[in-house]
């Protein structure tokens, strides 16, 4: 009786996992199915574009890619935005990893009112100082160069990546940092020799997210560089449409090249990904 | 975010381990350990996030009053800019009403897709991670590569409105533009939702469901009852930035349509970005910035009211 039960009770739940698979999986159709025929069109001559828009190619092009490397002079905003992304990672996870060492384990007086502002600040509307920094960076000659949008995005992104590092610092041990004091260490010694080792999953989480978010970062790019010579790779590619729009086979292989190191990443490390995106809770 | 805010409540309960006991002495290594060392730590990010956010916020405060091109002298004119952009500016009114109208879409569609989704995930068990890892990939592509993706979907000669027989540009027509730019954001951005939602509802407790069961309460039911009241937190706090958030909206206005066709998709930030760096009106586009945050501030006092009523936010 109870095994014809629990059978029973089996059978209508797997019904109702049915259900369910059916349109999660319309769902992942929905999802990655323009991205899939972004890559697969990448592969398509313009003519084939035409005849067979949705469908795989009938002869696979490679030479696309190169063409749109070149056209799109990838080399050069491949590089900048390696250096923004590298510059910017960098010195966030340099500074904001000392201020939440400071937070986490310090407390020092004014931390509470630190930690209010950061709130405070990361919330106010961006459109209310983009226009003045603009004309603050004229002035000190920031515009077209590294330094001026690495310390931007610096900025824009330290009140997240202060808080989940401290939200991860605050989760460790504290007796091993007190065993190196006691064994005559300073404060930059203990950071560098017992904090980085132990908390490095959560650099690595800030800087995986800060880094994406360099790399797609369009609107303070397309304000704050007007030099070709500057510009990264997504306010090149945004020209570069404007150029080639009506060659979608230079585009798509332009614009697949540009999320290739993205994806790749996310989807050897998407847990990370996740846990700092929706903890972050702001994507700037 | 939310568990942001929980973590630094924890921390004024926390005590200070470190700071020095009354009796002890005021020794030099001791002020240097306890209060220089740690603000040592603190400064350099601090200035730097003030001398790139605070100081330029509060001179846009000081140049929503001036008339300024940018360049040279801001001439003091009071409230005048404001004046301009309620009664003469009509694109002003126009560009904030499309900016209503995003909010709207953004807190219905993306919000249904993301509940739709995550209540379906919460009951699978075999293949999860799969479709987590699947539905919330679009969020972390670039904008401008999904601007490039949606931009081939919507074109008139071979794109998804040919499959029915439509052959309008999408986004060349003042009156879908809109709605078509707001779908693409909309593809990117229900997959962040849906994971926070799917995070929240597995924290709701499961014999909650089986005393539904136990009820006979259908999926809908169940999902009205149950699913919703348990994760109503976290809805109203995302529907609340997400408000914020539309007044904001740049990217793919700006990279799909630049605010046309014939001024169809103007939002704020568009016209804003005309203003200052286009007709060196830099003063009036600081007044324009300074309503944003006005109109954000009308969204967290009026999610504020909700929850002084005894709203649970």
């Amino acid at each position: 009786m109870i095994a014809r039960r629990e059978f029973f009770l089996f059978r209508k739940q797997r019904e109702n996992t049915a259900f369910n698979h059916i349109f999660l999986s319309i769902l992942v159709v929905f999802s990655l199915g323009p991205v899939v025929l972004l890559a697969v069109n990448s592969f398509k001559s313009n003519t084939e574009m035409g005849l067979n828009p949705l469908g795989l190619p009938q002869e696979w092009r490679f030479e696309n890619f190169g063409r749109a490397w070149e056209q799109g002079e990838f080399e050069r905003t491949f590089k900048n935005s390696v250096i923004y992304v590298i510059g910017t990672v960098s010195l966030a996870l340099i500074l904001c990893g000392l201020a939440a060492y400071s937070l986490a384990r310090k407390n020092p007086p004014g931390a509470n009112f630190v930690m209010l502002y950061l709130l405070v600040a990361s919330t106010v509307p961006v459109w209310l100082y983009l226009v003045p920094l603009f004309f603050l960076w004229r002035q000190l000659e920031f515009l077209n160069t590294y330094h001026g949008l690495i310390l931007i995005y610096t900025a824009f992104n330290a009140p997240f990546s202060i808080f989940l590092l401290r939200s991860f610092l605050i989760g460790l041990p504290v007796e091993l940092e007190d065993a190196a004091r006691v064994d005559g260490a300073n404060e930059l010694q203990v950071l560098l020799k017992v904090i980085v080792p132990l908390a490095w999953p959560g650099f690595l989480t800030v800087g995986l997210v800060v880094g994406i978010g360099v790399w797609s970062e369009f609107q303070v790019a397309v304000i704050f560089t007007h030099n070709p010579e500057m510009f990264p790779v997504t306010t090149s590619y945004f020209k570069f449409t404007d150029r080639f729009g009506r060659d979608w086979s230079l585009t798509n292989a332009g614009a697949f090249m540009m999320v290739a190191p993205v994806l790749i990443l996310f989807l050897a490390l998407q847990r990370r990904f996740v846990e700092g995106l929706t903890q972050g809770g702001v994507k700037f | 975010m939310q568990r942001d805010s929980a973590t630094f409540k924890g921390s004024q309960q926390a005590e200070a381990p470190s700071a020095p006991r009354l009796g002890q002495k005021w020794t030099r290594y001791r002020i240097m350990r306890y209060y220089v060392v740690p603000w040592i730590f603190l400064i350099p990010i601090l200035s730097l996030h003030a001398f790139v956010v605070v100081i330029p916020a509060l001179q846009g405060v000081v140049y929503s009053f001036t008339d300024w091109s940018g360049i040279g002298e801001a001439k003091f004119i009071g409230l005048r800019n404001f004046e301009e952009m309620f009664f003469e500016d009509q694109s002003y009114i126009d560009a904030l009403s499309r900016n209503v109208q995003w909010m709207i879409f953004r807190v219905t569609v993306p919000f249904a897709f993301a509940l739709f989704g995550a209540s379906l995930l919460a009951k699978v068990k075999r293949g999860a991670m799969i479709y987590r890892t699947a539905l919330f990939m679009p969020f972390i592509l670039p904008s401008i590569v999904t601007a490039t993706i949606w931009r081939y979907l919507y074109n008139p000669r071979y794109g998804l409105p040919t499959l029915v027989g439509y052959d309008k540009a999408l986004l060349g027509q003042s009156d879908t533009a809109l709605w078509a730019i707001a779908f693409a954001d909309n593809w990117q951005f229900w997959g962040f939702l849906m994971v926070l939602f799917l995070t929240a509802m597995q924290g709701i407790d499961p014999v909650l469901y089986d005393a539904a069961k136990v009820d006979g309460a259908n999926r809908w039911q169940e999902f009205w009852h149950v699913t919703l009241p348990g994760i109503r937190p976290v809805v109203l706090f995302m529907m609340m930035m997400v408000m914020i958030w539309a007044f904001l909206v740049f990217d793919y206005v700006f990279i799909l349509t630049g605010g046309g066709p014939a001024g169809a998709t103007e939002v704020i930030s568009i016209d804003i970005y005309k203003n200052a760096f286009q007709r060196f009106e830099a003063g009036y586009a600081a007044a324009q910035g300074m309503t944003i945050c006005l109109f954000a501030g009308f969204v967290v006092s009026g999610f504020a009211l909700l929850r002084k009523r005894g709203w649970d936010i």
